[in-house]
């Protein structure tokens, strides 16, 4: 079965085409957009984890290692397209168009952070594992009966792939055949549990065959591979030819939040043999005559600027209002919902 | 280690435990003293839990008794039906109770129902531990506190410890009932008091309250991380001269109607505390219960403060969702004042 699913790669470890097939699609401007992304999500992701420590966060999941999965997906998507990502994909929704500032918010415990920009259909992070998948088949599915060309991502870890709405979601997206893309990074861990105690399949793209649709094993640490073979399974989608899955094989480089200690199930060498996604392009600009020391040098000062003035924002934004406790749960404020919420500010008022 | 008087005669070898650590012994020993304990869940094994409660049981006992499954709560609780019945005693760990809805309909129609739908042919004895509750800063969704979702199963008892005392005995006793028990455990005790624990083998009854403080005026009736609240708003109200009388209910199904009624007959004044959302909480049942046995007795209408009935809001504002001694002492009050 593995042989089946072989890992595509357009680059190698060493930063060298081996698909020549995509030697005239790739051009300067491409390379840097994926390059400069996965330097601004690496930024963010850093920053977080030291603002964690200094108490400045609540608990954060880092994707550090991810970030080719995360912008070479994101990159492949169109403007009025859906994204359901889980809580460690805010690389890619950072991506797609999401505020920096409300995703730090996010993980400052404030709800605000949920809340996409105008005109981005970023839902909010899926906590309760799986969840999202038969969400964004429903979404795909409403474009799909409206007719338009749009279409939907779940982003999942490899430990969803065991939850039941992992199967649902993919059942329903083939037996309508919606415009859906159910991107998987298989990271190694689910937590503490490794893929071989997850699952008996040694893939997680053949799983894909179950339900009749294509399944892709790509490597995820090739931002080149994930940012192609996502935009062909949109094609298709959006040529009315449904889902696809693709399993994006990557690497979990830190602890599963920040309230996680690794060593306790992890070998500290594991994985340190897999050459970092953002070397690897560096390698590969170099190869290819597409790095520009100057241009990094800029890139670097306008990625450091942009989280230091998000963090700012995130950190003088205006305090949490304690009506949003009460306001957004219904459209109208039930009478025993509003009697809550008077009796609770009177309380505050007497105090 | 110390010696702790049991009762008149007999003397227990006694420990400093926190509550994580008295569950993490309640449960080394019921895989030591019965070869049918298995514990499933997800990160329990190598990991030993998110919040270490079962940390060394796997080393201990092996990986066919302490095991790590994959990511699934139906699976986990499917599975511990079939173990239950044919043998095995499962203690199965759903990570957070805010995460125990994909098992909902394994639990709601199966492991509830199937001693009575067999006619006890089957039956399922089996624990189910779920750490929940708010005030720990943890990411959304992980706060939840949605007791009464399983109080209103017939079928299924549901004990929620508040101290590391009431967690190991509970614990052991929920595995020696014939019939299945969900094991609340207040997040935010897990770690906020040590106290002197029995090193073996002790059952607290499920069933049985606790009165943790005895007082004339007014009974608040409370569980779980708000009894810690009941407290400080009961030392609040005695500085204004009210004695209050606090019961650790420990058991939300089947609930100790006796100690509360004893109690508020007494004092004819009760007020409630639950961080469970208001509509639909366990204090609801509570105020039938007092209505029903001690209705004669009130001196005021029962008073209950609650979470409210919203979702559990994000850390920044999850204190303003959680009842304070603020809100207690102004429900104690207005009972007392009425
Ligand atoms: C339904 C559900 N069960 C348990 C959890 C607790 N939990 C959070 S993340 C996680 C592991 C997820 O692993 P995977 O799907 O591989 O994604 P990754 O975190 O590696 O990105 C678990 C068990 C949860 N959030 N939701």
């Amino acid at each position: 079965m593995e042989q089946n699913y072989p890992i595509k790669r357009i680059i190698d470890d060493k930063g060298i085409l081996v698909d020549e097939s995509y030697e005239q699609t790739i051009n300067e401007e491409l390379v840097k957009d994926l390059y400069y992304n996965m330097l601004r999500i690496r930024t963010y992701d850093r920053k977080s984890i030291n603002l964690q420590r200094q108490g400045r966060l609540g608990t954060y999941a880092p994707f550090e290692g991810q970030e080719a999965a995360q912008v070479g997906s994101a990159l492949a998507l169109e403007e009025n397209d859906w994204v359901f990502p889980t809580y460690r994909d805010h690389g890619a929704t950072l991506t797609f168009g999401k505020s920096m500032t409300r995703t730090f918010l996010y993980w400052n415990g404030r709800v605000e952070g949920c809340v996409p920009p105008e005109g981005r259909n970023i839902f909010p992070p899926a906590v309760p594992i799986a969840t999202q998948l038969p969400h964004a088949a429903g979404a795909a599915w409403a474009e799909k009966l409206r007719g338009t060309k749009n279409a939907s991502i779940a982003y999942f870890g490899d430990g969803a792939t065991s939850e039941g709405d992992f199967h649902e979601g993919l059942n329903f997206a083939s037996v309508f055949k919606v415009p859906v893309v159910f991107f998987n990074q298989n990271n190694g861990y689910a937590i503490s549990v490794p893929m071989e105690k997850q699952m008996n399949s040694k893939t997680i793209a053949q799983k894909s065959v179950a339900y009749g649709m294509p399944g892709v094993r790509i490597d995820g640490n090739d931002c080149l591979a994930v940012y192609f073979e996502t935009k062909k399974a949109f094609d298709r989608a959006r040529n009315g030819d449904g889902p696809t899955l693709i399993e994006a094989v990557t690497w979990r480089k830190g602890a599963h939040t920040t309230a996680d200690d690794p060593s306790k199930y992890r070998p500290a060498e594991q994985g340190q043999h897999i050459v970092d996604p953002m070397e690897r392009m560096e390698l590969f600009m170099k190869n290819y005559g597409y790095w520009d020391e100057q241009w990094i040098e800029e890139m670097k000062e306008k990625t450091m600027n942009e989280v230091e003035e998000a963090v700012e924002e995130m950190e003088n934004y205006p305090a949490p209002n304690v009506e949003d406790v009460f306001d957004h749960v219904y459209a109208v404020m039930p009478k025993q919902l509003a009697e809550q919420k008077e009796s609770y500010l009177a309380h505050l008022e007497r105090r | 280690m110390t010696k702790m008087k049991e009762s008149s005669h007999e003397e227990v070898m006694t420990t400093q435990m926190t509550m994580i650590q008295a569950i993490n012994d309640g449960m080394r020993l019921l895989l030591k003293e019965d070869e049918r304990t298995i514990i499933l869940g997800e990160d329990i094994g190598k990991n030993g839990g998110v919040f270490r409660a079962t940390e060394g049981l796997q080393e201990k006992f092996g990986a066919d008794r302490v095991v790590d499954t994959p990511l699934a709560e139906s699976g986990i609780i499917g599975t511990s039906i079939g173990l239950a019945v044919n043998g095995f005693r499962p203690i199965a760990e759903i990570q957070f109770l805010g995460f125990i809805y994909p098992a909902y309909e394994q639990i709601m129609t199966h492991v509830s129902r199937i001693r009575m739908r067999s006619m006890s042919r089957f039956t399922v004895p089996m624990v189910i531990r779920a750490p929940y509750g708010a005030g720990i800063r943890a990411p959304e969704i992980h706060s939840d506190s949605t007791e009464t979702l399983f109080t209103h199963m017939p079928g299924i008892k549901v004990v929620c410890p508040s101290n590391p005392y009431d967690a190991k005995g509970l614990l052991i006793a929920a595995m020696e009932d014939p019939d299945p028990v969900l094991v609340l455990e207040t997040m935010k005790n897990y770690r906020s008091q040590r106290e002197e624990v029995p090193i073996g083998k002790y059952t607290v009854e499920i069933g049985k309250g606790n009165i943790v403080r005895e007082g004339s005026d007014v009974t608040l009736i409370a569980w779980g991380a708000m009894i810690a609240i009941a407290e400080k708003a009961a030392d609040q109200a005695e500085k204004k001269g009210i004695s209050c009388e606090i019961i650790d209910l420990r058991t939300l199904y089947p609930i100790d109607r006796d100690m509360i009624a004893k109690s508020v007959q007494k004092t004819s004044r009760a007020v409630i505390i639950h961080e469970a959302h208001h509509t639909g909480g366990l204090g609801n049942d509570i105020v039938s219960i007092i209505n029903d046995t001690s209705f004669l007795y009130l001196r005021a209408p029962i008073e209950r403060v609650t979470g409210f009935d919203v979702p559990v809001p994000f850390f920044t504002l999850e204190e303003h969702y959680l009842p304070t001694p603020a809100r207690v002492v102004e429900g104690i009050e207005k009972v007392v004042h009425f």
